[in-house]
């Protein structure tokens, strides 16, 4: 079913790019870092869904960096350039 | 058939649980409200389409994968909220000088 996975994939794309909003606003810093947080969850989501309707297993692989790297990111920013 | 009736129905509701999360992130009145929405709505619709995607899995292995990717969010955003809501906190009450907590 690859019109439903890029139906669904758009819908998501839409919410991450409203989410810009809140970070162009802010106002606080953790505000933007939240946003930057939902990017991870929304597009590994994607990524799962388009390895169904496409039928391509290794997205599920990079789905499972992209999951990884947002945690790593959330880490390093808060220890290292904030707090 | 009905597995895929199933499989489409958890992943809009997936979606829509990002859609609450999103509508969080945009209305709650401040950092702390907001930072709650957006790591439990989106870890919970990233569970439904995983769940979702899991079932389509010919491999259990593969299936468990998919499920596996949902438990690291799950923890990661978990402690990522902890994390920016503590500095959110410090900053706030204690301004720079690292003593409040």
């Amino acid at each position: 079913m690859p019109e439903f996975a890029f139906g669904f994939a758009a819908f998501v794309l839409l919410t991450v790019a409203t989410a810009l909003v809140r970070v162009a606003r802010g106002p606080t810093r953790a505000d933007r870092m939240m946003a930057a947080q939902l990017f991870g969850t929304a597009l590994s989501s994607v990524l799962l869904v388009l390895s169904w309707g496409l039928d391509r297993p290794e997205l599920v692989d990079v789905a499972l960096v992209f999951a990884a790297l947002a945690t790593v990111t959330m880490v390093a920013f808060v220890r290292r350039a904030w707090w | 058939m009905v597995v895929n009736v199933g499989v489409a129905a958890l992943m809009c509701l997936g979606g829509l649980f990002f859609l609450a999360g999103l509508v969080g992130l945009l209305r709650f009145p401040d950092v702390y409200a907001r930072i709650h929405a957006v790591t439990k709505a989106d870890t919970l619709g990233l569970g439904l389409v995983a769940t979702g995607v899991a079932l389509t899995q010919a491999s259990p292995v593969v299936a468990v994968k998919v499920l596996l990717i949902w438990m690291l969010t799950a923890l990661s955003s978990g402690a990522a909220g902890h994390l920016l809501c503590r500095a959110a906190y410090l900053e706030e009450v204690d301004n720079g000088r690292r003593e409040a907590l």
